[in-house]
Formats: structure tokens, C-alpha cells, sequence
């Protein structure tokens, strides 16, 4: 008996093999997405994790100096007072044309070198004396794979090149000098504290997660609220279809029923093809989500190392969690799509009951309880703002506001449409509002996914052009200089500006130190006292004077991370050094960096930090002339190629950086619309059957099928151009939120909010075409039915 | 002469026989006509081919000189939007539009909207207090209602009839069909009724069976 | 930590990582740019006493059984090792001088082991011959300022124990072989090699039971080399015993596939040191013991017919086992039969 009623079950799927389509497509299309932005988010914290432990940087206690440097001395006295320690020096290296990060350590005493299969046929010797010897993965190692000195290991993290810690000494001109000290799980009994003995020096034991992982947080949390729109927007079009299956069997179920199949048993089959159809799904969404990762994760790896400095592989690992994630996504996705077809199987009554109720949803109490419950949503999320300020209570927020105007969208479309119908003049025009008020119900959870993702759209993409604006201009204002110099040591970077002096209008050095600032990784940077820097640069706070005491050493700057995250504005004091606190005199934008940063005046700089290299510097000069400048200067000093950037190359590069930062989510944009679109398809052929009686009766009254085919077509173009327009408060209020809460909370800057009606308009047509799309389809079929179909809906009893 | 239908064959796509074949007959102006016969002799189908609802492979149809086989799909539209009006035995009505609306539906299409004449069919089928609601919360007999007034406020010269008590009890089916005529009566259209009730055959001026495909 | 330990293992006897291992420690690999021993040379000190850069192995050996005041038998050693991986010195992280250091505290039931690990150049670890001062992290040997090597002061301290020792020598440095050239193998492999083996010891061991005093006999041994095993030999039997008669013996057998080859040094109780030429020591192993998977012979026979020797030692603490970078086993030993005393026993190169 179940093998007869399950066969019969099936049967439905192989005369309609465009639901069965529509079914899995959806479902997949759903888990993809899903998976996707989850084997993207996994595969980066996986990096960060694999390499804090590669490096050590979770080893445990570790020791370092609030000026970032420590003598190798102290290193030995510590040693030589019996405790295990282990010295590493670290910093930026330029290889190959990018900056990458110097890691030396003590092979002897490192507790986390890599396998030993890496340095298989490679001498000691080499290793700790010069030249030495340069561990790094295959990625990192692509702009200098020529170096002799290079030795390939998959266990360095990307980014990052590991040595000895005496070649690094030489590498990065730091004789003597230590990063941190890693104090080693085993120690001998009876030593005397570290405080006493090294009072200089703080222990700090590292959090549980790494730097790059607190960082990070924001962005994956971006990524993954997208990832849940994707799955939601995904999820309507298997309700949709899913409601549309189980409408079309209904006679069947009531047949079978009525020969003697116990509803319970019934719904147990029905429970077995949904969850069969899931599995299969899930598993065509994983293949699908893995392509998509794997295309884009590239654009994420570079985007977290470029912004965050993370290191993230570009490769993808499949992960068995990842996979039962994506399949239960699925599974539970098609639970709740098919929810309602199950409860009303249970509750099926044998005999029929003709007639379907088509009109009490949309104009009745079920619009309008949908609305109620979206305007409470809308106020949940605005109080969650309220009472949890940050990352998360923007996102909840986010969350109520969405859902909110999603629920709302009922009455809204159907208000508009009374409106239409009651302005119509036409009996046709007539005809066609009221119809697709009718329609309404069984649309409604379709355009809740088109209003969803054009908000999105809109929303971010409003988000990222305002932004992209802002950063230009700002590029603009912090890139004064018409040339940028790097020199290979300190020496020759003097010997640079003696030679600059006589050359150019003026020689900006830039000097900077690692600090610690507020117990987060920060920046101390030294800037001389010149009109580039007055007229130029970003202040979005300052007090009267503030160059002129920024210049006497009486103030700093601080950039806007820094500001806002520890609430400090002009007239507040920040402490760079235990003994070192000034006030803060302005406050300037910083974007692309999460680090909070803090500006004195070079001479301040150097007094306390005096081993801070000198080697780079801005470098004014008629632009006309600049390149002429640049070529002797290469030509003068043996310069390499890229030692000298000109400001349109380095803002050109800034500018490419920003927008792979970006690629990730304009990709994700343009699927949650493609799935839009679909989801607003399966849901017209989901009405299609109930259609019929609809239209039927016009047709017979001499409208023909050509007509009721264009009337079909300009009722989706209709909706969704309605839709749109609904949209777009919501993504401008969607806007609003990314830039004046999430971006503050995620990265620490405020953004002006510009209005791009152009991208609106682009946006617009975009969701016609989608509508009329989606809707192309049962138009032409309409259009090619033969009356004696039509007929047959007056002749036949149903 | 008003309709004249000559020697018309219609055979459904993958049927082996016709369902008519080489039927005639022939309706004047403001004349009321039964057709009768068994289920599934053909009755419906040769109102669907009369009313230009669909097409058929011989023969001719003429509705006051208009040749059906002449016309394209957008002819045959204006034919059922002008000149020839449909009750059916069920799915009459547009769900969508009010009572209201519907009555006034076809006439507008037509643009042969006259609400004087709509408000009186309203009030002489009963129907004025139901301009408001919507089909689906009528009961049968009203509904019906609604399909006649819709199809007279057109002011058809031909109304075509498919069995439109067939739904309804006895008694409403009588009420219904008494106003009905009444009404074709008073706007002196002509009227091809399909029925399988020899009582209500009875009350038109002329009947013919339908019988193996033939008329007789 | 396995991989680890590997790893600094291949490190420190110099060899490309992943070849494979010649001998013990990669001890018998060939010496190339390295100084080679040349026999004839005198040993001069205090020189001597300090670092050869030139050679690529050197190491300050002593060991030392003692009876503490709670009348228990314990025993120590404190090993410091050079590794050059290349023949010179350098200042700084450049340096090729590697060094390694254990420290041992042997009790009946326990046997506690600490390890140091140092890069040369920077002051972490290092040896002065005069006045005479090796150490590494924490742990030292230093000589009091014009006496050499006999007045040490000498500590080491590792996760569960600690030692703080006074050494007095009362006899004269033997020299080794032939005046300190000690040759190791048929094909002419050879060291240098003397030895201070008349320390007095005293002082305090702690461990977790807590302070105790302790006094005995201490035996410093210094030697080194660039290529001090042939490539066939797997690993050596070393014993330093002193008897209760005053007289002492150092006796040593490279294993390699045949009968191995033996080296003997007998001291007088006047300190007169008379080398014996291959073949003159037996070694028979008695009994063995399973210490950390594999057979260690800890019970021998020992027999040098040429001074009436003919006795058993036997293991203090059978499983005295030296957990570190290179595994071996060294702990105090008991001699019974034609002599008694006590003494202690390494073993290499058992896998
Ligand atoms: N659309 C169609 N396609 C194919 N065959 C059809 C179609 N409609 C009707 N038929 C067949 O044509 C024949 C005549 O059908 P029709 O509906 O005209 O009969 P009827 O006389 O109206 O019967 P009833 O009194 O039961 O309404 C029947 O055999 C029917 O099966
Ligand atoms: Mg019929």
C-alpha cells in the first residue's frame, strides 16, 4: 500500500516536472547562498585560527615593552635568571613588491616551527646564519618565488614570513632589539617573579581569540546576516512551490484518502518525499555554495588581509560540519516551506469542499494583522538600538526593520492597488486592480523577497557608493604629496633628504612606532609641521590652534576609530605612553584601517621613540616636474622600481583595494535579486492553476487570449514596479543604519550618506525586468492556451 | 434570418469522430430556441462554436451577415464583446469584481454601458442590495442572476444559454429562467437555450434535438 | 614534541634536516673544515679548560653519586655540550655555536631530568677558562678565581628539582690515551680527553619531599672533538667508578656490528693514570631492564684482568633515563665483587 501510494505521490512530479525544478532549484538556490557565505566566514576563521597557532601568537604569556621594543639583553638577563622564554622580532618586509609580515624567531626555542618535512635537505647553517633562509606558504611567496633564500612551507600562514630570528635582525635593521618575548609552558621551581626582575616589561596572556579574529568579527557578521537573507529570500520560493504541490494533489490526497489511506500514514509519506527532495537539494545547493565560495573567496581573502591584515589562505577546504550545516539549512528550510501544506493535509476533510476562499487574505483581517505585527517589529528593532547600542543591536535593528516592512508590504501593495482600481477608468483597467488584489495573497510572500533584496540593494549599495565617495575625497586630502619615497635604511634615507632639500618644495618625513594603545593594537605616528598637513588634512574635530600645538608637542591627534571607540574628543587627554599623555587637539578620518592611530609631532616622536626608522617620506613637488624628480632620485640613490610611488599610482591602488573590498557583496547583491526574481516565477506558477477560473470568464466575454496574456505581463511588471518604489524608503532607511550605526560599531567611522538616484532608476529596471520576467513565462502560456481548455472550466464541474 | 448555422463540423483534437457533423439550423431575430439532447451529444459544443467561443474545421456560421470562418481571434473577441452574450451553468461570474462591477462588466467591454438599464435589470433581478458584494458570497441562484443581468445589459442581439439552471433547484431554476425570458422578451433578443428539461423546452418558441451529431 | 625533539636533534649535530642520523647524535659524521685532533699535542691549562670553537663537538660532563643526610643514595650529573655548526665564533644570533646543557638528579625511585637549549653569540650560554666559568640559562659551573677547575661552585634547577654543590678536587687532572689524545675507533678516530675525577662533593638537592643535605665524590670529564665516532658505530657503554680503595677506573666500549672497541683508564689512589689499549676491558651485560620501550643492560660484568678487576655493576635507579633531545641512559652504579664503590654508567645508542 505505501509503495502504490508514494508511487502515486511521485507520479504528480513527472507531470510537472517545472515544480519539481522550481522545488529543488529553490531549495538549492537557498543552501547555496547559505553555505557559501558559511564556508567563506569558516575558511577565514579557520586561517586566523591556524595562524595564531602557527605563529604562537596563542602559546601563552607573553611579554613586551610599551615603547614595542625590547633589548636582546633583557631577553638574556631573564634567561639567565632561569626562566624559559622565547624571543621573536617582528615586522613589515617588502618582498616582491607587497608588505608582508617578518616573523624571527629562535628555532632553538620556538615552540611552533613548522613540520619538519618543510626543511627536509636544508643545513642548520643555512638557516641561522646570513643570509638565511625565508619560510613562507606558496601564496605569500608569489612576488619573490625567485629568492634563493626562499623556502616554501604550507604551515606558515599566508602573509607572513617566517626566519630566524637573526636574519630578521639584519632584514629589518634592528640589531639587538626583540618584538615580544613568548614565556614557555615550562618553567623551573623557585624563580623570582618577572615583574622584579624585568619591571619594564608587561605580561600580557594573549585572549582567546586572536587580533585578526576580534577584527574580523564585524565583517563576518555582515557576511552572515547576508547569508540569512539569501536562505530567506531562497526559502520563498520553495514555499511558494511547496504551497503549490500540495494544492495540486489535493484531489489526489483526498482520493487516496478516500480509498482507505489513513491520513497519518499519508502525512508520513508526504513528511518522506519532502525530506527526500531536501537531501537531494541540500546536496545540489553544497556543490553550488562551494562554487560560489570558491569564486569568491579569493575576493574575501584579499579583502581581510588588505583591510585587516588577517591572514586568510585563498584556497577552500571542504568541511564535514559545513556540510551537515548546509544540509539541515535545507532540510529545515523545506520543513518550514512546507509546513502549511502539511497542516492542512492533516486537517484534509475527505469529501471536497469546492470553492477556495481567494479573497479574505488580502483585503481582510490577514493583511492587516500581517502589518501589525511588521510595525511591532519595526519598533522591537528600534528599541533593541535603543538598549544595546553596537554591533549587535544594529543588526537586530537591521533585522526588525526588514522583516518589519516585509510584513507590511501586504496592505501596502494592496492599499496602492485599491487606489489604482478606484481611479481606473476602463472595465478592463477595472478588472485588472481587482485581479490583482485577488493575486495578491498568493504573491505577497514573492514580493516580500523582491522587496527584501532591492532594500538590499539599495540599502548597500548606498552604503558603498556613499563610502566610496567619501574615500576619494579623502584619498584626496591625506595623499597631499606628489610623491612617496621608501628608503632602504636610515642612512640612506638621510642621505635622501639632504639630497631632497635643494630639489624639492619640501620633504614630509613619516615615521611611525607600534604602540599599544587603550590595550588594543594601535599606531604612533610623528608629523612634521607643514602647510601640506594644515591644509590638507582630514580633521572632522578640532580645537582653535590645533596644528600650532600639535607642532609644540602639547597635543596629538587622534584618528576616528580611536576616537569613538574610547570616546575621546578634542579637550579629552589620551595616554600613549604609561608616562606619556597628551590632550587631544582634533580628530581625523582614517578609513581602510581598524587600528586606532595617534598623531604627535615628529620631534615628540623621536624623543621617546628613538629607534623609529626614518625612511619614508612625502615629498612635495610641482606635479609637472615630479616624475623628472622621481627618475633622478631612482637613478641618485640605486632606488628599486618601487620604492618610489606617485600619488595617481598610489590612490589608484587604494581605490582597486576598496572596491575588491566591496566585490564580495555586489556579488551577493545580484544573487539575492536573480533569486528575487525566481522566487516572484515559482510564485505566479504556483497561482496558475487558480488562474484559470479568473480569467476564463473575461475571455469569454471577448477579451482575447493575446490581451489577457499582456494583462498578465503588466500586472507582474505592476507589482514589482510597485514594489520598487516601496523599496526604496526602505533601503535608504537600510542605508542609514549601515552607515550611521553598523559602520561605527564595525570599523569605527561615520560616513556621510549620499542619494544615488541613478543607481535607484538602474535598480528600478532591474526589478521590471525581473517582474516581467517572472512573469513571461505563464504569460505565454496564457497567450498559447487553446480555448477548448478555457472551455472546459465553464463545461466541467471541478 | 439572425443566425444561420450550415452544415458545421467540429471534431475536438485527438478525438476519432466528430462531435457535430454537418449540422444546420437557423434562428431568426428575437426567436427562442431549445436544443436538447443526451449528455455528451454535442449541445455545448455547438453553442461554444455559435457563441465564437472556438473554431471548427467545415461548414459556416453567420451571425446578421457576419461569417465566423472569416473571422480572426480578435473578430471573433469583438463578436462575444458586441453582438452575442454567454450564461453558462457555472464559473459565469468575475471573482474579482463586485456584483456591482459584473453586471456592468460586459456592457462597458462592449461599450454599450447604459446604467440606467443595468440599475433596472439590477432591480428586476433582485440584485440591488447586492451591488457590493462579491461572487463568491452569493448563492447559486443569485449568481445566475448576476450572468443574465450581465449578459442583457449588453442588450445582445443573441443570448446564449448552456444550461443556466442546471445548478439550481427546481423552483429557483424556475424563478431564474422566468425572468430571463421576461427579459429577452423585453429587449427582443433572440435566445439559444441548451437544456436537457423537456418542461423548460417546452416554453420556447421552437426546439430541436441533438442526436449522433445531427440536429432534428 | 616528538617531531620537535627530532627536529632539534638534526639540528644540533648540524645536519641537513630530514637526512639521516650518523651514529649517536650524528657523531660519526665527517668533520669537514673542522679541526681534527693531532696526537702529540699538548694540552696547556687553563686554556683547555675553555671552548674550542675549531672542533665541532666539546662537552663538561660531571657526574657525581651521593648519600644525603636522610641516608638515601642519590646521584647528579651536569652535562654542558657544544655544537658548532661551522669551525668559528661570531657575535650575536649569527653565531653557529649551539649549546645544549642536562641536569639529572637520580633518586632510588625516581630519576628527574631537565634540558637547556642556547644560541652562542648573545651570552645565553658560554664557557671562560679563566677564571674558569661555564653556564647556560641559569645553570652553572664556576671555578673560584685562581684554582682552575678545582674549587667549582655548581647548580642547575629544573621543573621538580634543583641542586646547589661545592666541589673540591684533592688529585691531580688525568690525562686520557695517550697524554689526552683517546682514540675511539681502529680507523683512528679520536678525542681529546681528560678528566678531574677526584671531586669532593657537598651540598643540597631539593625536589618536591623537600631540602636535603648531601656529600660524595664528583667526576668531571672533558673532551672534545669534530668527528669522535666511526660511521659504523652505534652508540658506547662509558663507566666512571670509584672504588673504596682509592684506586678509580674509566672504561668506555664503542659498539659497532662486531665486538666493539674498548678504552680503559686506571687511576691510582695517588691520581697516577695508566691507559689500557683496546681489548684489555670486558664488558658482559648481566641483566637488562625495559626503560621507555626498548632493552637497557643494567646489571654488567666488568673485568680488567691486568689490575685484578673482576666485578658486578649494577643500576642505582634501572630506570634512569635521559628524556631529551638525544635519549640515553646515565645514573649512578653499585660495584660489587673483587672491589666496591660506587660510580656512574652511560649508555647511547640503544633504539
Ligand atoms: N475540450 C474538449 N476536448 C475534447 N473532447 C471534448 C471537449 N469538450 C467536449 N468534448 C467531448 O465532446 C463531446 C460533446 O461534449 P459536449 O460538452 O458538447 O456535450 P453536451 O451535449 O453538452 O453534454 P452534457 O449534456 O453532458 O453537457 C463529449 O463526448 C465530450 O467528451
Ligand atoms: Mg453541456
Amino acid at each position: 500500500m505505501t509503495r502504490w501510494a508514494f508511487l502515486a505521490l511521485l507520479s504528480h512530479w513527472r507531470r510537472q516536472p517545472l515544480q519539481l525544478v522550481a522545488m529543488i532549484l529553490g531549495l538549492a538556490l537557498a543552501t547555496g547562498l547559505w553555505s557559501a557565505v558559511q564556508a567563506i566566514n569558516a575558511e577565514a576563521r579557520a586561517s586566523y585560527a591556524a595562524a595564531a597557532s602557527r605563529l604562537g601568537l596563542s602559546q601563552g604569556p607573553t611579554l613586551t615593552s610599551p615603547d614595542g621594543t625590547i633589548p636582546s639583553d633583557t631577553y638574556v638577563a631573564l634567561r639567565r635568571a632561569g626562566w624559559q622564554l622565547s624571543p621573536v622580532l617582528e615586522g613589515p618586509i617588502r618582498l616582491g613588491g607587497r608588505t608582508l609580515r617578518l616573523v624571527g624567531v629562535d628555532v632553538l626555542s620556538y615552540p611552533a616551527l613548522p613540520d619538519s618535512s618543510a626543511l627536509s635537505g636544508i643545513a642548520p647553517l643555512d638557516v641561522l646564519t646570513p643570509p638565511g633562509r625565508l619560510f613562507a606558504s606558496r601564496v605569500t611567496a608569489e612576488g619573490f618565488d625567485g629568492d634563493p633564500r626562499l623556502v616554501l612551507s604550507q604551515d606558515v600562514p599566508a602573509g607572513v614570513v617566517l626566519t630566524d630570528i637573526g636574519t630578521a635582525e639584519a632584514l629589518l635593521d634592528r640589531p639587538g632589539a626583540l618584538s615580544r618575548i613568548l614565556v614557555l609552558p615550562d618553567q623551573p621551581m623557585g624563580l623570582a617573579p618577572l615583574a622584579d626582575l624585568a619591571p619594564q616589561l608587561s605580561l600580557s596572556s594573549p585572549s582567546a581569540t586572536s587580533d585578526a579574529a576580534h577584527l574580523t568579527d564585524s565583517f563576518h557578521l555582515n557576511l552572515t546576516a547576508f547569508g540569512l537573507l539569501s536562505f530567506a529570500v531562497g526559502l520563498f520560493i520553495v514555499h511558494g512551490t511547496a504551497g503549490l504541490v500540495m494544492e495540486q494533489r489535493r484531489p489526489l490526497f483526498r482520493t487516496l484518502r478516500a480509498l482507505g489511506l489513513p491520513a497519518r500514514h499519508l502525512t508520513l509519506l508526504v513528511l518522506a518525499e519532502l525530506l527526500t527532495l531536501a537531501l537531494i537539494a541540500g546536496l545540489l545547493g553544497l556543490v553550488l555554495g562551494y562554487l560560489v565560495a570558491a569564486a569568491l573567496l579569493p575576493d574575501v581573502a584579499a579583502t581581510l588581509r588588505g583591510l585587516y591584515g588577517a591572514p586568510v589562505e585563498g584556497g577552500l577546504t571542504l568541511r564535514p560540519l559545513w556540510v551537515l550545516s548546509g544540509l539541515a539549512m535545507a532540510v529545515v528550510g523545506a520543513g518550514l516551506a512546507g509546513a502549511r501544506g502539511i497542516w492542512a493535509l492533516v486537517r484534509l476533510p475527505i469529501l471536497a469542499s469546492s470553492g477556495m476562499a481567494l479573497r479574505s487574505v488580502a483585503s481582510g483581517l490577514g493583511a492587516r494583522h500581517l502589518a501589525l505585527a511588521g510595525l511591532a517589529l519595526i519598533l522591537a528593532g528600534y528599541l533593541a538600538l535603543r538598549l544595546m547600542p553596537g554591533l549587535t543591536g544594529g543588526f537586530v535593528m537591521l533585522a526588525g526593520l526588514l522583516l518589519g516592512a516585509a510584513l507590511l508590504l501586504p496592505l501596502l501593495v494592496d492599499a496602492c492597488l485599491q487606489l489604482c482600481q478606484r481611479r481606473a477608468k476602463g472595465p478592463v483597467a477595472q478588472w485588472v486592480w481587482a485581479d490583482m488584489r485577488v493575486q495578491l495573497p498568493g504573491l505577497s510572500l514573492a514580493l516580500m523577497a523582491l522587496l527584501l533584496a532591492l532594500a538590499a540593494n539599495i540599502g548597500v549599495g548606498t552604503m558603498v557608493s556613499s563610502f566610496r565617495l567619501t574615500f576619494t575625497g579623502w584619498l584626496d586630502q591625506r595623499l597631499a604629496s606628489e610623491l612617496y619615497v621608501r628608503a632602504a635604511s636610515d642612512e640612506q634615507g638621510a642621505a635622501i633628504e639632504r639630497w631632497l632639500a635643494s630639489r624639492a618644495d619640501a620633504v614630509l618625513p613619516l615615521r611611525s612606532a607600534e604602540i599599544t594603545l587603550a590595550g588594543q593594537p594601535g599606531e604612533l605616528y610623528g608629523v612634521a609641521d607643514h602647510a601640506t598637513y594644515r591644509q590638507n588634512w582630514p580633521l572632522i574635530a578640532s580645537e582653535p590652534g590645533v596644528w600650532d600645538r600639535v607642532a609644540a608637542g602639547e597635543a596629538a591627534l587622534i584618528n576616528e576609530q580611536l576616537a569613538r571607540r574610547e570616546n575621546l574628543w578634542p579637550g579629552d587627554t589620551v595616554t600613549i605612553a604609561p608616562d606619556w599623555t597628551l590632550t587631544v587637539a582634533g580628530v581625523y578620518s582614517d578609513y581602510g584601517n581598524p587600528k586606532g592611530q595617534v598623531m604627535v609631532s615628529i620631534p615628540a616622536l623621536v624623543a621617546h621613540h628613538p629607534e623609529v626608522p626614518n625612511r619614508r617620506f612625502g615629498i612635495r613637488v610641482d606635479p609637472a616636474k615630479s616624475e623628472a624628480l622621481a627618475r633622478d632620485l631612482r637613478q641618485s640613490f640605486d632606488l628599486p622600481e618601487e620604492s618610489i610611488v606617485d600619488q595617481a599610482a598610489l590612490k589608484a591602488s587604494s581605490l582597486a583595494i576598496f572596491d575588491k573590498t566591496f566585490v564580495v557583496t555586489g556579488a551577493l547583491n545580484v544573487l539575492t535579486l536573480g533569486v528575487a526574481g525566481f522566487a516572484i516565477l515559482t510564485a505566479l506558477l504556483t497561482l496558475w492553476t487558480m488562474r484559470l477560473p479568473q480569467v476564463a470568464p473575461a475571455w469569454a466575454l471577448g477579451l482575447t487570449r493575446a490581451q489577457l496574456g499582456r494583462l498578465e505581463l503588466c500586472r507582474s511588471l505592476a507589482l514589482a514596479a510597485i514594489t520598487a518604489l516601496l523599496a526604496l524608503p526602505l533601503g535608504l532607511a537600510l542605508a542609514w543604519v549601515l552607515l550611521n550605526v553598523i559602520n561605527v560599531a564595525a570599523f569605527g567611522w561615520r560616513l556621510p550618506m549620499y542619494l544615488f538616484p541613478a543607481d535607484w532608476l538602474r535598480l528600478f529596471l532591474l526589478a521590471l525586468i525581473a517582474g516581467g520576467l517572472a512573469a513571461a513565462l505563464p504569460a505565454r502560456r496564457l497567450h498559447r492556451l487553446p480555448p477548448a481548455h478555457l472551455l472546459r472550466i465553464f463545461a466541467n464541474e471541478r | 434570418m439572425l443566425l444561420d448555422v450550415r452544415s458545421v463540423t467540429k471534431t475536438y483534437p485527438g478525438a476519432e469522430r466528430p462531435v457535430l457533423k454537418d449540422v444546420s439550423l437557423s434562428l431568426d431575430r428575437s426567436e427562442t430556441l431549445a436544443l436538447t439532447g443526451e449528455s455528451g451529444s454535442g449541445k455545448s459544443t455547438l453553442l461554444h462554436l455559435v457563441g465564437a467561443l472556438d473554431g471548427f474545421e467545415a461548414g459556416e456560421i453567420t451571425l446578421d451577415g457576419t461569417s465566423y470562418s472569416q473571422l480572426d481571434e480578435a473578430g471573433r473577441a469583438g463578436l462575444r464583446r458586441g453582438a452575442v452574450a454567454l450564461v453558462f451553468q457555472q464559473f459565469n461570474l468575475i471573482p474579482a469584481l463586485t456584483v456591482a462591477q459584473n453586471l456592468a462588466f460586459h456592457a462597458r467591454l462592449g461599450g454599450a454601458y447604459d446604467p440606467d438599464w443595468t440599475a433596472t435589470l439590477a432591480q428586476r433581478l433582485g440584485l440591488a442590495d447586492l451591488g457590493s458584494r462579491y461572487p463568491e458570497q452569493l448563492s447559486g441562484g443569485q449568481q445566475q442572476r448576476v450572468a443574465i443581468g450581465r449578459a442583457l445589459a449588453l442588450r445582445p442581439r443573441l443570448l446564449l444559454a448552456d444550461e443556466p439552471t442546471g445548478n439550481l433547484d427546481e423552483a429557483t431554476g424556475d424563478a431564474v429562467l422566468d425572468l430571463m425570458l421576461d427579459l429577452v422578451r423585453d429587449t427582443g433578443a433572440a435566445l439559444f437555450l441548451v437544456t436537457h428539461s423537456e418542461r423548460i423546452a417546452a416554453r420556447l418558441d421552437r426546439r430541436l434535438h441533438l442526436g449522433s451529431g445531427q440536429v432534428a | 614534541m616528538n617531531a620537535r625533539r627530532r627536529l632539534l636533534a638534526l639540528l644540533l649535530c648540524g645536519l641537513p634536516f630530514g637526512a639521516l642520523a650518523q651514529g649517536f647524535a650524528g657523531l660519526g659524521t665527517t668533520a669537514e673544515g673542522f679541526a681534527i685532533p693531532e696526537r702529540g699535542r699538548a694540552l696547556t691549562f687553563p686554556a683547555d679548560h675553555g671552548p674550542h670553537p675549531a672542533f665541532r663537538i666539546e662537552w663538561w660532563y660531571l657526574t657525581a653519586p651521593l648519600t644525603g643526610e636522610d641516608g638515601r643514595d642519590y646521584g647528579i650529573q651536569w652535562t654542558l655540550f657544544r655544537s658548532a655548526l661551522a669551525p668559528e665564533e661570531r657575535d650575536g644570533w649569527s653565531s653557529p655555536q649551539i649549546w645544549m646543557a642536562h641536569a639529572a638528579l637520580t633518586e632510588p625511585d625516581r630519576h628527574h631530568v631537565a634540558e637547556r637549549l642556547a644560541r652562542g653569540g648573545i651570552g645565553q650560554a658560554g664557557v671562560t677558562a679563566a677564571p674558569f666559568a661555564a653556564h647556560i640559562d641559569d645553570w652553572q659551573m664556576t671555578g673560584t678565581p685562581g684554582k682552575g677547575i678545582d674549587q667549582l661552585h655548581l647548580t642547575a634547577r629544573g621543573k621538580d628539582f634543583a641542586y646547589d654543590l661545592r666541589l673540591e678536587a684533592s688529585g691531580p687532572i688525568v690525562l686520557h690515551g695517550d697524554a689526552g689524545y683517546s682514540v675511539k675507533s681502529p680507523k683512528g678516530q679520536a678525542s681529546y680527553y681528560y678528566s678531574q675525577p677526584g671531586y669532593t662533593v657537598t651540598g643540597t638537592i631539593e625536589t618536591e619531599r623537600g631540602t636535603v643535605r648531601v656529600s660524595g665524590q664528583g667526576w668531571l670529564d672533558r673532551e672534545w672533538s669534530s668527528q669522535p665516532l666511526a660511521e659504523d658505530q652505534r652508540g658506547w657503554d662509558w663507566f666512571s667508578l670509584s672504588f673504596d680503595s682509592g684506586d678509580k677506573m674509566m672504561g668506555f666500549r664503542l659498539r659497532d656490528g662486531g665486538p666493539g672497541f674498548t678504552s680503559a683508564t686506571w687511576i691510582g689512589s695517588d691520581g697516577s693514570a695508566k691507559p689500557l689499549p683496546d681489548g684489555a676491558l670486558t664488558l658482559e651485560p648481566l641483566e637488562t631492564t625495559t626503560v621507555e620501550d626498548r632493552a637497557i643492560p643494567t646489571r654488567w660484568r666488568v673485568v680488567l684482568p691486568a689490575h685484578g678487576l673482576d666485578i658486578t655493576v649494577g643500576a642505582m635507579n634501572p630506570q634512569a633515563w635521559m628524556g631529551t633531545s638525544f635519549p640515553y641512559w646515565e645514573g649512578p652504579v653499585t660495584i660489587t665483587g673483587s672491589h666496591t664503590g660506587r660510580g656512574y654508567l652511560e649508555m647511547t645508542g640503544y633504539e
